[in-house]
């Protein structure tokens, strides 16, 4: 009976201390953003979407990353997101429409620190970003940075080294400051893992690509300025 | 009588829900997601990306070259990417992200778009 009581006792503060790490967040976060895993996997919920999933926030950024965005906020998808609400016919080929891009709410530093603690606390499961995967070798990185603009095309929709690349994602010019080399490596791996409909696609790569893709976007560190 | 009304509206909203969350995701919706950033709003391979590619994407609109895709290549190249086709890296592999149905329908939407069946 006692043990049955601890049991409830644990699991009910497990289950609290999941929670608060999300209730720690200004309520509007959630206005744009699932800070819980979401049970609606389906397209609709992508299509319906205002910014990027958080529930997996600790596991995928830099914590001194977050601090100095959240009071600095840059655009990190040049087309917005998602990129599809936000483009128009353009004379040569589709342009961003700029006047459909909200610009990020700025913090104050104290709320900037506070609320990067709080997304620092949404871990995504150990087996979806698996610690270590990303083995550490940086030899890798020039080879990586071929794969990057060449062998594999990531450059067809990021911008990587020197800015050069498409819009449709994410910006990786700083890639290294911004996210975790575990997180780069197992999202790279299968997007659709953390996101199901996501419009990444699923390369066939090996565990190699990945090392040395790994590699080369973790030392890109341009930052935004 | 309250549990029967209680009853009806859970059945009338699991209805609901199984009607809505299964609904066919319409296969233009499915190329303004995914094909649209390369290929272009307008079809014909000018995405966002463009100015990024070193190949230029096809040109979904274009009667001739469409019309000389067979529809299992068409498949193939959505299913496996452009270098199970022998075309560039840069047609990227969306096996893991679309069902069969879905690249079906792709097909098919294709042949819609450039007006030429093959
Ligand atoms: C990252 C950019 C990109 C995206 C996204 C993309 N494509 Fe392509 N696609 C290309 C490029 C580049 C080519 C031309 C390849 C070549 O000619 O070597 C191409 C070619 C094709 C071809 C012609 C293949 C052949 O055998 O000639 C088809 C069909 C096609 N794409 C369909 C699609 C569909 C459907 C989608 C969405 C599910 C899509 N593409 C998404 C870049 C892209």
């Amino acid at each position: 009976m006692k043990g049955l009581l601890l049991a409830v006792a644990g699991l009910t503060a497990a289950f609290l201390s999941c929670a608060s790490a999300a209730d720690k967040l200004d309520p509007s976060c959630g206005g744009c953003h699932a800070l819980v895993k979401p049970t609606d996997t389906s397209l609709d919920r992508l299509l319906t979407r205002k910014g990027p999933d958080l529930w997996y926030a600790g596991s995928k950024f830099n914590k001194e990353w977050l601090v100095s965005w959240l009071q600095d906020p840059k655009p990190i998808r040049p087309a917005g997101y998602p990129y599809f609400k936000n483009i128009k016919k353009g004379d040569k080929h589709d342009e961003i429409d700029s006047s459909k891009i909200p610009a990020h709410p700025k913090l104050k530093k104290a709320d900037a620190e506070s609320a990067a603690a709080a997304l620092m606390a949404l871990k995504a499961p150990p087996d979806l970003v698996p610690a270590g995967i990303f083995k550490g070798d940086m030899k890798g990185a020039r080879m990586g940075g071929l794969a990057f603009i060449k062998f594999r095309g990531c450059v067809a929709c990021h911008q990587g080294e020197k800015g050069e690349g498409g819009l449709s994602g994410p910006r990786l010019t700083d890639a290294g400051v911004r996210l975790q080399p575990d997180f780069i490596a197992a999202y790279t791996a299968d997007p659709q893992r953390f996101d199901p409909h996501i419009w990444m696609p699923t390369s066939n790569l090996k565990d190699l690509d990945i090392q040395r893709l790994t590699a080369f976007l973790v030392q890109l560190s341009q930052g935004d300025k | 009588m309250k549990t029967q009304m209680v009853a009806a509206f859970a059945g009338l909203a699991l209805l609901l829900a199984s009607s809505t969350s299964h609904a066919d995701q319409s296969i233009e919706q499915i190329y303004g997601v995914y094909c649209v950033q390369c290929h272009g709003l307008q079809r014909n391979g000018t995405g966002i990306n463009v100015p990024a590619l070193s190949v230029k994407p096809r040109d979904h609109t274009e009667a001739k070259g469409m019309g000389d895709t067979p529809d299992d290549e068409l498949y193939k190249a959505i299913k496996e990417g452009g270098l199970a086709v022998n075309k560039s890296v840069l047609m990227p592999t969306w096996g893991r992200v679309l069902s069969e149905d879905q690249i079906n329908g792709l097909v098919k939407y294709l042949r819609q778009v450039c007006k030429c069946g093959k």
